[in-house]
């Protein structure tokens, strides 16, 4: 199962989180909004201007700017 | 227990608490006041019918209605708030809602409270909602896994409220008891030794448990950390030297902080407890619930910025278009109010500073509220439907490169993003914004754009110098306020406002139908807000203006002088022209329409004169020196005085200025044709004094907002001369360009 960068995934794109390699307030924040390792994500869409992106995430819609997503790391399906 | 119990409502904002706390206080709220906590949080009283115990019939109870938080770190105002209230109020009671929809992620708040270990109650709220979304709930499981009593809830109907008070007055002899939960071997090991340390030192025990403050310094919580070595700095010194101990191992063996971990063990707790048979699906979790299917729509590439275009338009058109006949209104009202004092008191001082000091200030506050409540209408409609946080999502990218926020869009519109709004009410809706510096951002520059008072000041020179393209340099100067307002934020956010974006971490909340109880006391609590707080300092401020417009007045020679010249006006005429004069006929001889004339140019000669002595004339004298550089002369630096009392004063102090008597705001052809035969004025002068106009400090209704909404007057005054310095720079720059290139 290959792991690759939350920036990376397309729209409708599922996976789970593996990692979240920041810390500080922006990593706690991150994971007191649900997003902590063993999650399943989908993206649900970018802004128009491709930034920031919205998650579906246990139930609710996150959005992240680019730049956060780039800290957290998903595996994804291989077949996807 | 015939006394009053009292009780806190905490919850994750969307989760419906506001809604909860409107159902069970109804109308009888007020803003509650703590010691110490600059948030201002509501308190309702209510009479609760014990419907299940026989002992007592009625129980009083005061409900707390505390900010709406995801977690307890000391990250934002808001989570400090509501611990620092739980731990020292020490209410009896604290009831969490959570939305039943969006379960895993609202108990992690909940597990806080369990560690915290006041008597909690959960009120399951949206039941409705997640049953359609075929999520099935076993509340007793819940509640027996979870060690606290659960009452499902709909808050928006009420249904099951009475039933959550029955179980919460239950608890209300409880005492606190903390809840353990394991964070793994590594850090539960870490905390035990922690807790022996602050237990053999009683340290900060007599606020927060143990266990708690253990794990608030794992978690590196600056304001523990601070109290802490307030309180005692050598246990301090030992627990920091402890967790830098276990920090640097966690970081060795698992590449990971401590308060990532614990977070994760959160996580991992609940989901522990709904795989027990507590939450079963239905149907798929990835299906689009309608809410989805909206967004495909309201948030669409092409579609969702011309959708969101519009109805920040529609919003604006809303605000102004509403307001604008209870404006009228009180406007004449007030100008009646005027009117009656100025025929029933006696000349003097007196009268002039009731009218033109009380009654106009007054005027000038209440003016204002018709606008701020359909402004907070339709916002609030934005906000509690869900669309606000869209708007913020679209507009995200253009207002970070500023160092703003999303969410910014909507106080740089109302302000007079579309050439006509107001301040006021823009400063005042900052309040949507949750991140600091990026709110304080936006506070700050909101005035630089084109308000409603500014406009006319703006045509009147617009039309009186560049008559040929009037809508093409109106359509510029707005442009021009956005990009200096934008600017402006940037060089705040690089400067004074320094400092890393705030995460974005947002939600999108499901849209919802606003109920129409939410929206009237959503708008009447902040409209009353406005009345209350700003309507004391600014009448106080307004009498203040008036007595440097007014004060010293003219010396006594001056006067008599101007005295003489009326009556060597009148004497060549006969005594029945004079009295035909100064009737109140319109139609009138020729002699005494030339005597009219004469003493009218007398009067206005002898306003100026009145005005160019008074403390603000000399203001405008002193300062020549100085305003010179931007192409101002006295007169214009005495209007600009003037103009801080509101910006359409410009107008009318212009006038007097130039002994032209009254001058109205809306009428001011006259004026702008006296401006352009003046020496000193000319093309540069009036781009430089529009430029001057449109971004030097604030008006003062504005400013009081800004030191209330900014909680300190330090901002206030910053703004003032920020701005003022700021607009002045600008100015200069202009004017010497200008002449240099002739």
């Amino acid at each position: 199962m290959p792991e690759i960068n939350l920036r990376q995934m397309k729209k409708d794109q599922s996976g789970i989180i593996f990692a979240i390699k920041t810390g500080g307030e922006l990593g706690l924040r991150m994971r007191e909004m649900g997003l902590v390792p063993g999650t399943k994500i989908t993206i649900q869409g970018r802004a128009p201007l491709y930034d920031p992106v919205a998650l579906r995430v246990m139930g609710g819609v996150l959005t992240l700017r680019n730049n956060e997503a780039e800290h957290i790391t998903v595996t994804i399906d291989a077949n996807d | 227990m015939n006394q009053n119990i009292r009780m806190a409502l905490v919850g994750n904002p969307n989760a419906g608490k506001t809604t909860l706390f409107n159902t069970l206080t109804g109308a009888r709220q007020h803003v509650g006041n703590y010691p110490g906590i600059t948030v201002d949080y509501k308190e309702g009283d209510f009479t609760h019918k014990n419907q299940g115990n026989i002992q007592e019939d009625n129980q009083r109870i005061t409900l707390t209605d505390l900010p709406g938080t995801y977690s307890l770190t000391a990250y934002s105002v808001e989570e400090v708030v509501t611990r620092e209230y739980l731990v020292n109020a020490k209410p009896q009671v604290v009831i969490n809602i959570v939305d039943a929809s969006n379960l895993e992620r609202n108990l992690y708040l909940s597990t806080q409270f369990l560690e915290l270990g006041c008597p909690l109650i959960i009120a399951l709220n949206m039941v409705d909602v997640a049953k359609d979304r075929g999520i099935e709930i076993k509340v007793e499981k819940l509640a027996e896994l979870l060690g606290v009593p659960v009452a499902p809830i709909i808050a928006r109907s009420g249904q099951g409220a009475s039933a959550l008070i029955d179980q919460a007055i239950m608890l209300a002899e409880k005492p606190w008891q903390p809840r353990d939960i394991s964070y793994g071997e590594d850090l539960d090991a870490a905390i035990m030794e922690l807790i022996t340390i602050i237990s053999e030192n009683n340290f900060l025990t007599h606020t927060y448990p143990a266990r708690f403050t253990a794990i608030k310094y794992l978690e590196h919580d600056d304001q523990i950390l601070q109290k802490g070595q307030e309180d005692d700095s050598a246990t301090a010194a030992r627990l920091e030297e402890k967790v830098t101990q276990v920090s640097d191992h966690l970081l060795k063996t698992m590449d990971a902080y401590p308060e990532a971990i614990i977070a994760d063990h959160r996580y991992g707790f609940i989901k522990s407890i709904l795989r027990q048979g507590v939450q079963t699906h239905t149907f798929d979790t990835d299906r689009l619930y309608t809410s989805d299917k909206i967004d495909k729509v309201l948030t669409n590439r092409l579609l969702g910025p011309a959708i969101m275009l519009l109805v920040l338009f529609g919003l604006y058109q809303f605000t102004f278009t509403a307001s604008e006949l209870p404006v009228a209104w009180l406007e004449s009202l007030f100008g009646l109010i005027g009117d009656q004092a100025k025929s029933l008191l006696p000349d003097g001082p007196v009268k002039s500073m009731i009218v033109s000091g009380v009654i106009n200030g007054m005027g000038g506050v209440l003016g204002f509220v018709p606008l701020i409540m359909f402004m907070f209408l339709g916002i609030a409609v934005l906000e509690d439907s869900g669309y606000l946080a869209r708007v913020a999502f679209m507009m995200d990218r253009i207002f970070r490169i500023f160092g703003l926020h999303g969410s910014s869009v909507m106080p740089f519109i109302v302000s007079g993003g579309i050439a006509g709004g107001c301040a006021v009410p823009g400063v005042m809706a900052t309040r949507t914004l949750r991140s600091p510096k990026e709110r304080m951002a936006t506070l700050l520059t909101v005035p630089f754009m084109n308000c409603g008072a500014k406009v006319p000041v703006i045509a009147l020179l617009i039309g009186a110098f560049f008559s040929d393209h009037k809508a093409i340099y109106m359509f510029l100067f707005t442009m021009l306020s956005w990009m200096v307002a934008l600017l402006a934020a940037k060089l705040l956010r690089t400067t004074v406002l320094r400092g890393p974006a705030t995460p974005f971490v947002m939600e999108l909340p499901p849209y919802r139908f606003p109920t129409l109880r939410g929206l009237a006391i959503h708008t009447w609590e902040r409209t009353w807000q406005y009345i209350k707080k700003a309507g004391t300092v600014i009448l106080g401020i307004s009498i203040l203006l008036w007595a440097m417009m007014t004060y010293p007045g003219l010396p006594a020679a001056k006067m008599a002088g101007f005295e003489q010249q009326r009556r060597a006006a009148i004497s060549p005429f006969a005594s029945e022209i004079v009295s035909e004069s100064q009737s109140e006929k319109e139609e009138v001889s020729e002699s005494a329409r030339t005597l009219r004339r004469q003493l009218a140019a007398i009067n206005d000669q002898e306003s100026e004169q009145a005005l160019r002595s008074s403390i603000a004339g000399r203001i405008g004298i002193a300062l020549e020196p100085v305003s010179r550089l931007a192409g101002f002369d006295w007169r214009t630096n005495i209007a600009l005085v003037g103009g801080l009392a509101a910006k359409e004063v410009i107008i009318s102090t212009l006038g007097t200025a130039y002994s032209m008597g009254k001058v109205e705001a809306d009428a001011s052809d006259s004026l702008g044709q006296r401006l352009t035969r003046d020496p000193n004025w000319n093309k540069v002068v009036a781009v430089s004094a529009l430029i001057f106009i449109m971004f030097y400090a604030p008006c003062f209704v504005t400013v009081v907002c800004i030191a209330r909404e900014a909680g300190h007057w330090g901002w206030a005054l910053f703004s003032i001369s920020f701005n003022t310095t700021f607009a002045f720079l600008l100015a200069a720059a202009v004017y010497q360009i200008g002449r240099l290139l002739g």
